[in-house]
């Protein structure tokens, strides 16, 4: 954990300003009329970003495979612009593990499939302006919602005890309390907090998510041409 | 091999000259035979008429009077219906499961008595109902379900089951059911008598466009829900090229509430027979199909003998009527329990021995309906209506009812109210009125049109039943100040759930989610956000289904927001915050729970994680 102290009341690091417009393109839930209040975003302009603090972004894995955030990653030599306008905070990319400060934006990969996904989740929403569901793991459960159809004790018993490749003499079940439980089926996140924007696709491209980022930052409306939310 | 079985599909499927397109009457016959269309008849029926085996298991799968499994030599089914279920369907089914130590949906170990639910039989003006096999059983209480099963314990009979026949035809040696026909108003057009022959004879005597202008004169419009006008229905099909047609019957009275088709067709059946011959004279068809719903089976006999006399007397037939060149007969198809085959194109789907789909249109029944050529489809009142037409004229007709809807209309009432049953009125009659004939003044609400229809508070009895207003394909359905309006909205979700073909996702998907959101709301932990949302979705079904089915399944839900708001108001949680209300981690977590065998460390269960 880095040196700095967790401070999960801290303010959102950003100034009152023009509020984000609504991202046209990005799915905007209607659940976000009762979300925490929300600190308003700066225009944060490239040259005056050095001076003024940085709004922060915090971003999560959880049911999801990594390929979200590899696609964040795939935006290139952008993300030294983006390093320009933003401040990392809790994520995956600076390995902060916990939130030091109030962020504007969260990103979320992955749906909900244990405990510690929905405390992570509500972290998440308790710290964050704006929470983005990113990917179809976050926005409908995705690929680990496959397992939905079959019951969690069937799941477990397939996994560690009669599946035809486990190899379990004594019969146990990986009990440690350092796992997460696991919950009855996968949960999208707007099934459990409040979701302000649905990003779709199995990753959204990197254009995608740095058109969808930068849209937020500026409050500007978001065009999401066809070639980015086209799918098939 | 089962020699039985092959030498008996052999023999079902040659007598019909083992033509695919009598798949239905096949399959139907192997169940009630065999008792179930085990996958090895379904193998056997393929090679026998030629088709893939998918197209025979497609169709045992889709209907609910056919399955794979064998089910008792007596099948319980109990009717389901909302008002069945505010008389004490529940109470019945635990009498029934009780006697029989068999929960809903099993059969006693012996095999000898299935019990199922089955959705509205068209006896809500009687519930509790139950069919047992083909026969009627009404006004059920539990009592009378553990006398009935004791008895069919011991004769194994259900015809014994009948102890006072009802009323008019029902008494007819032929139907011995104990069904009632409730008639609380006769009117002019549907219950008056009619002697043999006499609308067809004065049809007969003019041309087939004369007898479609009268038809059109007297603005007679479909009374099966869709309210298309007749005429220009069988203008088209008159036009529509090709020499071969059909006329079809649509008796599969499916739309929950309703039971004046099986009134008609057990009290006025030859009104019915002279208004088919006259759509076929009009259109030039010799073919008549009547679909007649599995529910209604026990007509069936009776029905057939009603042909078989009108045949003898030259009414069908060939050169009918005496008219030289105009041939014209009817035979019955029975349907085997799908709601979704008394949409048109599902009924053609399902006479042509498929499963019952809807299709795509265009193109319409009228261009290319039945085994492609052109069909005129109506509904059984409507035939009786066009006969009347031309049995008492255009005019006459006409000055019936209100400017934008001619003639009269049935009405099957049930629920809260003191006489239920069927109520011949004239269009264009105020609710309040129908509410005060039938005693039923306290309503809080009344579903008009059935699931597919609206529901309608106070503030709209004062308007009146006719196509431009409170429209109905017949079903009035009362509901007094005790009963819950989400709970009736819940129900009828439930029922499209199951009914939807499943073709198209917003049909299938879409009423699993807009049930879901209600039951949320229902169990008090809905957030005003959810009414948005069910708006919304709502909106999205109505306008992206295929069929009507799905274009009307979210009326009963979107009514009640309009006009039962605090219905929904009063049960969504008061102070919602950013987490979801409806998202609860201990039940997610109780199967983990009693596996692991432990609790959660971040959850632990007493600390209320807000
Ligand atoms: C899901 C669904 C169920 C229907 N069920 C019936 C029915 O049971 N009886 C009926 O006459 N029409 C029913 N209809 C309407 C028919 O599609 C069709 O409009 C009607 O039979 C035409 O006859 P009409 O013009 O005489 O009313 C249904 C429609 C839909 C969409
Ligand atoms: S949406 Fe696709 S890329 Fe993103 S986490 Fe899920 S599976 Fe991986
Ligand atoms: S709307 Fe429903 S019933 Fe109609 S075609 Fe689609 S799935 Fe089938």
């Amino acid at each position: 954990m880095p040196g700095e102290k967790a401070n999960p009341k801290a303010p959102a690091n950003v100034t009152a300003g023009k509020k984000p417009a609504k991202a046209a393109g990005v799915q905007k839930k209607a659940a976000s009329a009762a979300a925490p209040k929300t600190q308003p975003l700066e225009m944060v302009q490239p040259a005056a970003a050095a001076a003024k603090p940085k709004p922060k972004i915090a971003t999560v894995s959880m049911a999801g495979c990594f390929g979200c955030h590899m696609s964040l990653l795939d935006i290139d030599e952008r993300i030294l612009k983006l390093v320009e306008l933003v401040e990392f905070n809790k994520s995956p990319i600076d390995d902060i593990k916990v939130f030091t400060s109030r962020c504007a934006i969260g990103l979320l990969e992955g749906g909900c499939c244990t405990d510690e996904n929905v405390h992570n989740l509500q972290e998440f929403r308790k710290h964050c302006d704006i929470l983005v569901s990113v990917g179809d793991c976050a926005t409908m459960g995705g690929v680990p919602a496959m397992r939905n159809m079959i019951t969690l004790k069937e799941c477990l018993d397939e996994a560690y005890q009669n599946g035809p490749t486990v190899y379990n003499p004594k019969n146990l079940m990986p009990n440690d309390p350092e796992i997460p439980l696991i919950l009855d089926r996968v949960y999208p996140c707007h099934e459990v907090v409040k979701i302000d924007y649905l990003l779709p696709g199995c990753p959204p491209s990197a254009d995608t998510l740095y058109a969808a980022i930068t849209a937020l930052l500026f409050g500007e409306p978001l065009k999401l041409p066809y070639e980015l939310i086209k799918y098939d | 091999m089962d020699e039985t079985l092959k030498k008996a599909v052999e023999e079902i499927c040659q007598a019909r000259g083992n033509d695919a397109g009598a798949m239905m009457d096949i399959v139907r016959q192997v169940q009630a035979r065999f008792r179930g269309v085990s996958e090895e008849a379904i193998d056997l029926i393929a090679a026998q008429c030629h088709v893939p085996r998918v197209d025979v298991a497609g169709v045992v799968s889709f209907y609910a009077f056919l399955s794979t499994a064998s089910k008792g030599q007596v099948v319980i089914r109990l009717c389901d219906d909302v008002i069945d279920r505010m008389y004490g369907a529940v109470a019945i089914a635990e009498a029934f499961s009780h006697e029989l130590g068999i929960e809903m949906g099993q059969t006693t170990p012996d095999g000898k008595i299935t019990l199922e639910w089955a959705p509205c039989m068209g006896l809500s003006d009687q519930a509790p109902a139950a069919l047992v096999n083909d026969v009627p059983v009404t006004h059920l209480s539990t009592d009378k379900a553990r006398h009935l099963i004791q008895s069919l314990r011991r004769y194994m009979d259900p015809s014994r089951l009948v102890e006072r026949l009802g009323d008019g035809n029902n008494a007819h040696e032929l139907v011995g059911a104990m069904v009632m026909n409730n008639v609380r108003k006769v009117g002019p057009v549907i219950f008056a008598p009619l002697g043999p022959g006499e609308a067809m004879k004065k049809a007969l005597a003019m041309s087939p466009a004369e007898v479609i202008r009268d038809v059109k004169t007297a603005r007679l419009r479909g009374r099966g829900g869709a309210g298309f006008p007749t005429g220009i229905k069988w203008e088209f099909t008159r036009a529509a090229a090709g020499s071969k047609k059909y006329v079809l019957c649509n008796a599969d009275e499916g739309e929950p509430g309703t039971f004046k088709d099986r009134v008609i067709l057990t009290e006025q059946p030859d009104l019915l027979a002279e208004g088919m011959a006259i759509a076929g004279y009009a259109i030039g068809a010799d073919e008549g199909i009547l679909y007649l719903r599995a529910e209604y089976a026990y007509l069936r006999r009776f029905l057939e003998q009603v042909l078989q006399r009108r045949r003898e007397a030259g009414l069908l037939g060939k050169d009918v009527c005496g008219k030289k060149g105009f041939n014209f007969d009817i035979r019955i198809q029975m349907g085997a329990g799908a709601y979704i085959c008394g949409e048109e194109t599902s009924l053609i789907s399902s006479c042509e021995g498929t499963r019952g789909d809807p299709k795509n249109r265009p193109p319409f029944p009228a261009q290319k309906g039945y085994r492609g050529c052109p069909t005129v489809v109506n509904n059984v009142e409507t035939f009786c209506c066009a006969a009347r037409v031309l049995e008492k004229g255009a005019g006459w007709f006409a000055q019936l009812g209100s400017p934008g809807s001619a003639g009269t209309k049935l009405l099957s009432i049930s629920g809260d109210c003191l006489r239920p049953g069927v109520y011949e009125v004239e269009f264009g009659i105020k609710l309040t009125e129908v509410l005060r004939m039938a005693g039923g003044q306290e309503a809080q609400a009344v579903v008009v049109g059935g699931p597919s229809g609206q529901i309608v508070s106070a503030a709209d009895f004062e308007r009146p039943i006719c196509y431009d207003h409170l429209a109905t394909g017949g079903s009035l359905m009362i509901f007094g100040p005790q009963r819950d309006v989400l709970e009736i909205v819940e129900h009828f979700l439930d029922f499209f759930i199951e009914e939807s073909c499943g073709y198209c996702t917003p049909c299938r998907v879409g009423n699993v989610l807009m049930k879901e959101r209600v039951a949320r709301i229902r169990s008090g932990k809905g957030e005003l956000a959810d009414l948005g949302y069910l708006e919304r979705l709502g909106q999205t079904i109505k306008t992206a289904s295929r069929c009507g089915l799905g274009q009307t399944s979210p009326n009963p839900m979107l009514s009640t927001l309009r006009k039962f708001r605090s219905a929904y108001d009063s049960r969504l949680v008061q102070q919602a915050g950013p987490f979801q209300s409806a998202f609860d981690i201990q039940a997610a977590l109780a199967q983990a729970k009693e596996v692991q065998g432990r609790a959660s460390v971040l959850f632990s269960g007493e600390r209320h994680h807000r």
